[in-house]
């Protein structure tokens, strides 16, 4: 059976995976920075599903350590979601340039650094999948989401190049584009419910474009027309808004 | 962040800062805020119980941790609620050991609630299959009790109302079973003499609760029908449902999509609604290999149901009274009756012996009722508790809004003890819900 490695399975859109893969049969391997905190999700898909389950310690921020981490997962996993992220305070994040740092590393450096082992892997085999989760903050920068958006924007960038290099390689990069979600992210931010979805609801949208192998995925579907708005709004106009 | 919320019932609606923990380390951070608050599952219970200005909510602590499928040792994190269960365990030959009449509650609210089901009279409550679980106490000591480790804690959590810490995990035993069907038979009763017998006479059966038309009178007062169950086995299986014993029920619901106007039920609706009820049954006695889901739950088949009862809401109001105390029970439906209140549900079982300090089943009768909320409710209700303590009974808390405390305090004999568990192990006070500082359990 098929094998999915998630990066960053402690996150709710990570675990929410994790278990729509696991009820469509496949292997799955859990990985985060503190694997202990991962052993229950463990416990639950192997037990919900019948799925083989495993836990690894993974940290986006140790590069380093990057390629022997998936070099040592056995078996080799057919598909690679990248979720983990990290949102701060942008106020917080203005003053302070370690907080700062850690978005920009995190959302971007960290996730650059362990797809491009991934990439590479896949692409001597010619053969797998990466699933990376940005943003739609990335469609466009502004002043509520500065460096978030910006760090996002670099990893929508990333992934459009990657299914560009990969295609001829039968490698398949998938960039999904969450808008609202119910997450600890978002606990503190009151979110309009019509358009705002639950980490269950993105999960099995990526799983049905999974299966038909889409390359852009909206998340629901009518953020890609908000984000349309959004972006062809003039800059002289954009600037003065308070978004 | 703050938000609007309520139980079941639609009432009372408070506005609460509700908060999620998804790990141990998390809930440590909202206990470390040191505001009051209390802890939240599905928000299933009827009235107020854990209802406050903060909640803490155990939803996304849910995962499963063991499922013994040799012994039926089940172990899941708190917020994991009954249907996740059900589908785990049913295909496997398991089953809950004790149900109540809606599988959308949490592990974590079973427990505080000590919920009991329509075998309680063979089965017992909730409690009595609880192997093992653990609490974080307002201080984030983590503590594991049992029913013969830290036998306080144990007994003042069942049926508790989350007053003594965050119940985080809970080990249970399961019940087997050969099959997903239930064997049922349907038996109209003309009134409730009647009913009452036949409970007598079926008491051996798994599964007994009758449905009540409460607005009768004269010779057909009380008719009800009543329902028992067993787990089939597979000689009781036709042949199509033997080619997939276990399986589970088909999903079908539909969903109540907005809260009807308040005048929509009215005594003529509702005893038109109980006519039919009744009257489907032709025969005096109907028996059926039945799905477990229209068995247990048939209400969960309508999703938001409570919006039937209007924007303001409603009450239900689930009273216990010994068994000697028929007449106890005869004179609160002859009231129900004579106001013209009638009640859509109206539930009755007899529940068998138990000892417990705040659990509500003890031996007797049980009657559960639904009114909507409207002028005049509230002071009748106050009559119908003086009936109930007279008759030595006492209310359920999960269904409660409105009670008196000194209605709480002559029901439950062992209040005090329980208090003082509460005190001993959260020093500080800092779990209470609107429920509890209505009825003087803690202090605002």
């Amino acid at each position: 059976m098929a094998t999915i490695l998630i990066l960053g399975a402690t996150s709710d859109i990570g675990a929410a995976i994790a278990q729509k893969f696991a009820s469509g049969k496949f292997d799955v391997q859990l990985a985060a920075r503190r694997p202990e905190q991962l052993e229950p999700l463990q416990s639950d898909i192997s037990i919900r599903y019948g799925v083989s389950c495993s836990t690894h310690a993974f940290d986006a921020l140790k590069y380093e350590e990057h390629a022997s981490f998936f070099n040592s997962l056995s078996p080799g996993p057919d598909i690679t979601a990248c979720v983990f992220g990290y949102m701060e305070e942008e106020s917080l994040a203005f003053d302070n340039w370690a907080i700062t740092e850690r978005m920009i590393n995190t959302n971007y450096t960290g996730a650059v650094s362990i797809l491009n082992v991934v990439a590479k892997n896949y692409i001597s085999k010619q053969k797998g999948t990466i699933i990376g989760i940005s943003s739609v903050a990335g469609d466009r920068g502004r002043a509520s989401k500065l460096i978030y958006a910006s760090a996002k924007a670099a990893f929508t960038t990333y992934l459009a190049g990657l299914r560009n290099m990969c295609f001829k390689e039968k490698v398949h990069v998938m960039t999904v584009q969450p808008g609202f979600v119910y997450t600890k992210m978002t606990e503190n931010i009151a979110l309009p419910k019509p358009i705002t979805s639950t980490p269950a609801e993105v999960a099995d949208i990526i799983y049905n474009a999974y299966l038909k192998e889409k390359n852009i995925v909206y998340v629901k579907w009518f953020w890609r027309y908000i984000m349309l708005i959004i972006k062809n709004i003039p800059e002289f106009q954009f600037k003065k808004m308070k978004l | 962040m703050k938000k609007q919320i309520a139980n079941w019932g639609n009432y009372p609606v408070v506005e609460s800062n509700e908060e999620f923990f998804s790990f141990p380390d998390q809930l440590n951070q909202l206990l470390d805020e040191g505001t009051a608050f209390i802890p939240r599952g599905n928000g299933r219970c009827y009235g107020d119980a854990s209802l406050a200005q903060r909640t803490i909510s155990t939803l996304k602590y849910n995962k499963i941790l063991l499922f013994d499928i040799s012994t039926g040792v089940f172990e899941c994190q708190s917020g994991l609620t009954l249907d996740q269960i059900l589908e785990v365990i049913v295909p496997k030959g398991w089953f809950l050991p004790v149900t109540p009449g809606t599988k959308y509650i949490t592990v974590g609210g079973a427990v505080a609630s000590d919920v009991h089901g329509k075998n309680h009279h063979i089965d017992g409550s909730f409690s009595n299959h609880i192997l093992e679980m653990e609490l974080v106490l307002e201080s984030k000591e983590i503590i594991t009790c049992s029913p013969n480790h830290k036998e306080d804690l144990f007994e003042a959590t069942c049926g508790g109302m989350g007053l003594t810490g965050v119940i985080t995990r809970v080990k249970f035993q399961l019940k087997k079973i050969e099959t997903s069907f239930i064997k049922q038979k349907q038996i109209k009763a003309g009134n409730l003499e009647e009913v009452i017998q036949l409970f007598e006479q079926n008491n051996q059966y798994t599964y007994s609760v009758a449905w009540i038309d409460c607005l009768q009178k004269g010779a057909q007062f009380g008719r009800s029908i009543l329902m028992l169950g067993e787990h089939a086995r597979l000689a009781d299986l036709n042949a199509k449902q033997l080619q997939e014993p276990l399986q589970l029920p088909k999903k079908r619901q539909i969903n109540f999509p907005f809260n009807l106007p308040s005048w929509v039920l009215n005594a003529f609706t509702v005893k038109t609604f109980n006519y039919l009820f009744y009257t489907k049954n032709f025969k005096r006695e109907i028996n059926k290999v039945i799905s477990y889901e229209p068995f247990f739950y048939p209400l969960d088949a309508i999703l938001h149901w409570n919006r039937g009862y209007g924007k303001n809401g409603f009450v239900q109001y689930q009273f216990v009274l010994p068994l000697e105390a028929k007449q106890g029970l005869i004179e609160i439906l002859s009231r129900i009756s004579d106001k013209g209140l009638g009640s859509f549900l109206a539930v009755l079982k007899v529940f068998g012996k138990q000892e417990s300090i705040i659990s509500f089943p003890k031996e007797g009768f049980t009657l559960a009722l639904d009114f909507p909320v409207k002028p005049g409710l509230l002071e009748f209700l106050d009559e119908l508790d003086q009936v109930v303590l007279r008759y030595g009974g006492r209310l359920y808390m999960s269904k409660d809004a409105r009670m008196k405390p000194e209605v709480l305090r002559s029901g439950y004999p062992d209040l005090g003890k329980f208090k003082d568990i509460v005190r001993k192990y959260n020093p500080d006070g800092r779990i209470h819900s609107l429920q509890s500082d209505r009825l003087s359990l803690t202090s605002n």
